[in-house]
């Protein structure tokens, strides 16, 4: 018996993250419309996010609430790829947005230069939105800033970038962001059975980040990084310096929304400044905490149902979304703080309980 | 020469104007208990913060040739110099046994942090049995009685392998039997450590000190065995004075 | 001289806006803990209040003056609902109430736009208000100076209700140690709400002030939040002044910004400046010195 429970205990996780891998990969796209399954991936795409989210502020205890930043980060990256594919197909290897010559002179900034290249996008999504995490990380955990001055920090440097965006129209398309893609990688996105392709890519994404944070949650990081949330100056006397430790998480999350972003750019066709600013980050925080924050699967499946939530009220109640969203967040978090999946598992422990009495 | 002692000289803390701290020298030695006794306020807790970096001082505190006042906390840890706080703080989530190997984490390389645990490691198994809380390992730390957590808290520095051992009121809130149990326990792992003690409990620091310093008023007052101390007429006036009339009072 | 003025004493009007939306913030979050997201929504509440208010007392120079009262009272009272119905339940989980607060936030954002309409409504200037006078050739209007009137008035209301009155002496008792306040006495409960009802009066005092620069729009309390929050943070807990410093610089030094560059690069220097202060003073502009593992 005791062997069975240490197997489940071990071993029970992966099998739950095989069911989801089953899920997405297998009975989604042999069940759901093409319209439904590209819905789904833009869910996938938040979920991805979640799962750092989870890591940062369930584990490690630090809200980040400017997670479009860095979802942004990678979506630009990508769609600034994407534009200059479309473009390079039809104009030559010189070509310049279509944007751009509207809205400006019709040269294009140098540093779009090298996101001609798709190996060179493909590094910028991952590193880029790894430097500016480091460097934003290290300027406020070495300094010890921490709690809500971490929250609200992060929730301005969001706002401070989608005015940035919607500021920049010459050289980011403004308020209208980026848009009207026509190839992924050499790729037609107008193609039924390439948009399953990048559907099934964006969701076996979902399944390895949560494969990864499923070892990190077992290993002695993810030990140290619970311990730091609640008691971060003991963990300093025990030789550790609690910053590196955030860190290294926020890092981590960082580069997954980073990746989210940049697969949801293809998925949806346009990524602009309202996915990336202070709502749509409080978005993507709405979903890991409906789910469970401190969870393994909680944040992505939490994000997932968020997202399907929105889809089916804006449908049924186009300007009604925005009371759903808003009394979630009431509802979850004063009464499920730990999130539904939670929930659950205390219902049940509690059945377990009283079944032992009895 | 052996240079595994901490050397204290002319510690000053001042807090906004109020100096908390006023030129303490001192010096602690590998190999004997060492209490750090004196009225509240005598700036007892303030020394062991200033030395471990959780609060700023000036004047020099060296050990091993490194000047743990220029030092952040965790990298004086990592000097090999740990302390505990007056409130027991283990992580009460965790297990026995996941708080002591927590502790050892600083031995690890950041590949080794990202493994999951395998088994128990053979430091964790000895500081269990030093501190003997072997059969509560796989207990969760908030469960354990307050003293327990104390012994807890002393087998985290034996794991972190702390040469220099500073323990906040260790027995406070202890009964007799557990004061003995952690004073044996002191003995025991001081012979090869360097081990302060502060301490409010008379009786303890008659049984266990091997040297007692009292502090006054964030100055050193007076230093030497506990016979020395006890006949010393100012230490008398100031503090043990007070305990020797309320002990009178209460027999 | 031009270009040194405008932005300074256009800079000290934003200054002394950030300075009203934040007083109410700094309480809350330093007496409580609580971070209320919803507080620009007050701000929100007492420009809505003032437009009602003009839509009644069609005499603009005379429904300015009662809106002030009015307004206080209506983001009061809020503020209070929202103390009462949600809060007090989640007492010691601050970090908590932040996410409860921005649903909240969310909640009377869509309700006003479903009220009143995406679009905002223009408030009227009274007439003793429409003008300006020339400080080396800046046309400085009076709009300006009647909000830094009101900051100063609410500045100097505060302290001395804080100094002089049985109510301020139990705030600050319940500031510094909550416990030992409740075992002398003090109901802390009832403190929480008078706190709660006076910070969020003054962002609804905030509000009129806006309304006459800019009228109404549902997203209005979003375009100051966050700005009267970087005020709370670099000034720090505790104390007022830091506060007052921090938002007359936040204020200034963002019209610079925007004098230079632009007001969306003003937003963004002002961001990283408030990380590079927090380098140096993580803490905020003031702090209180405690010892022990806080």
């Amino acid at each position: 018996m005791k062997n069975v429970q240490k197997w489940g205990r071990t071993w029970g996780p992966l099998l739950a993250i095989a069911l989801v891998a089953i899920a997405l990969l297998v009975v989604a796209p042999a069940v759901l419309s093409p319209f439904r399954l590209n819905n789904l991936g833009k869910y996938v795409c938040w979920a991805i996010a979640g799962v750092g989210i989870g890591l940062a502020w369930g584990r490690g205890g630090m809200l980040v609430m400017g997670q479009g930043v860095f979802f942004g980060l990678g979506g630009y990256a990508m769609a600034m790829h994407l534009k200059l594919e479309a473009s390079m197909a039809t104009g030559g290897p010189d070509a310049v947005p279509d944007f751009m010559v509207l809205y400006g002179d019709g040269t294009m900034p140098g540093w779009w230069e090298p996101f001609r290249s798709g190996p060179f996008t493909l590094f910028a999504i991952v590193v880029v939105p790894a430097v500016v995490a480091a460097i934003l990380g290290f300027a406020i955990f070495k300094r010890r800033v921490k709690g809500a001055y971490f929250a609200i920090l992060t929730q301005a440097l969001a706002v401070a970038f989608a005015t940035l965006l919607i500021a920049t129209i010459q050289q980011t398309g403004g308020f209208n962001g980026l848009n009207q893609f026509t190839l992924f990688f050499g790729y037609n996105l107008y193609d039924p059975v390439n948009k399953k392709m990048i559907y099934s890519i964006a969701a076996a994404v979902l399944v390895v980040c949560l494969v990864v944070v499923w070892q990190l949650y077992r290993s002695r990081f993810g030990e140290l990084l619970v311990a730091t949330r609640d008691a971060e100056e003991r963990v300093r006397f025990l030789g550790h310096d609690p910053a590196n430790i955030k860190l290294a998480a926020f890092v981590v999350a960082a580069v997954m929304a980073s990746i989210g972003g940049a697969l949801f750019t293809p998925i949806t066709g346009i990524i602009s400044p309202s996915d990336v600013d202070a709502t749509a980050s409080i978005f993507l925080i709405a979903g890991v905490a409906l789910g469970g924050r401190a969870l393994l699967l909680g944040p992505a499946l939490g994000a997932i149902a968020v997202g399907f939530g929105q889809t089916t009220l804006s449908e049924s109640f186009p300007d009604q979304w925005t009371y759903g969203l808003g009394l979630l967040f009431i509802i979850v978090i004063l009464c499920f703080p730990a999130g539904l999946g939670n929930a659950w598992s205390q219902v049940t422990t509690r059945f377990r309980r009283s079944e032992a009495v009895s | 020469m052996n240079d595994d002692y901490l050397e204290i000289r002319g510690l000053t803390v001042d807090f906004d104007g109020f100096k908390a701290i006023d030129g303490v020298d001192l010096t602690l030695i590998q190999g004997q208990l060492h209490f750090l006794i004196g009225p509240n306020g005598a700036g007892k807790t303030t020394l062991v913060d200033a030395v471990t970096g959780l609060v700023a001082g000036t004047g020099l505190a060296r050990y091993r040739h490194q000047d743990l006042l220029r030092m952040k906390s965790h990298r004086i840890v990592r000097a090999g110099i740990g302390r505990t706080f007056q409130t027991a703080s283990v992580f009460e989530g965790l297990s026995v046994l996941q708080n002591l190997d927590i502790a050892g984490g600083i031995h690890r390389s950041a590949w080794g942090m990202l493994r999951a645990r395998r088994g128990t490691p053979s430091y964790v198994e000895e500081a269990l049995e030093t501190i003997g809380l072997t059969a509560l390992r796989d207990k969760p730390a908030g469960v354990l009685a307050h003293g327990q957590k104390q012994w807890l808290e002393i087998g985290m520095l034996l794991v972190q392998d702390a040469r220099v051992m500073l323990l906040d009121e260790p027995v406070a809130g202890m009964s007799a039997e557990e004061r003995d149990a952690t004073g044996e326990l002191l003995l025991r792992i001081g012979t090869e450590r360097t081990i302060v003690v502060i301490e409010h409990d008379m009786d303890f620091v008659r049984n266990y000190a091997q040297l007692v310093t009292v502090m006054h008023a964030g100055k050193v007052l007076a230093e030497g065995s506990v016979a020395e101390i006890q006949a010393n007429a100012r230490v008398q006036e100031v503090y043990l004075g007070r305990t020797v009339e309320a002990e009178a009072n209460r027999a | 001289m031009d270009a040194f003025t405008t932005p300074l004493l256009a800079g000290t009007a934003t200054g002394a806006l950030l300075l009203i939306a934040a007083l109410g913030l700094a309480l809350t979050f330093g007496q409580m803990g609580v971070i209320n997201m919803a507080h620009g929504e007050f701000l929100m509440a007492g420009a809505y209040t003032t437009y009602l208010t003009q839509q009644v007392v069609t005499n603009t120079d005379v429904s300015i003056l009662v809106a002030l009262p009015a307004a206080f009272l209506v983001a009061g009272s809020l503020g209070l609902l929202l103390e009462v119905a949600i809060i007090s339940w989640m007492y010691r989980r601050p970090l908590d109430t932040l996410l409860v607060t921005v649903g909240v936030s969310l909640l009377l954002q869509q309700l006003a736009k479903d009220v009143f309409g995406a679009q905002g409504d223009p408030v009227q200037t009274p007439g003793w208000l429409d003008g300006f006078i020339d400080v080396f050739g800046y046309h400085w209007p009076y709009r300006q100076m009647f909000t830094i009137l009101l900051a100063v008035a609410a500045l100097v209301g505060l302290g001395l209700l804080l100094k002089y009155t049985a109510y301020g002496r139990q705030i600050r008792a319940t500031v510094q140690n909550r416990d030992l306040a409740e075992t002398m006495g003090v109901s802390t409960r009832t403190i929480d709400r008078v706190t709660f009802f006076v910070g969020s009066g003054l962002a609804g005092v905030g509000g009129v002030a806006v309304s006459l620069i800019s009228g109404t729009n549902p997203n209005l309390g979003t375009t100051y939040i966050i700005s009267a929050f970087l005020v709370v943070v670099a000034g720090g807990l505790g104390q007022l002044k830091g506060t007052v410093i921090a938002a007359f610089a936040v204020g200034i030094v963002t019209a610079f910004f925007t004098d230079w560059f632009s007001s969306s690069m003003a937003q963004v220097f002002t961001f990283a400046l408030v990380v590079i202060f927090l380098q140096l003073k993580p803490q905020g502009l003031f702090t209180v010195r405690t010892r022990g593992l806080a």
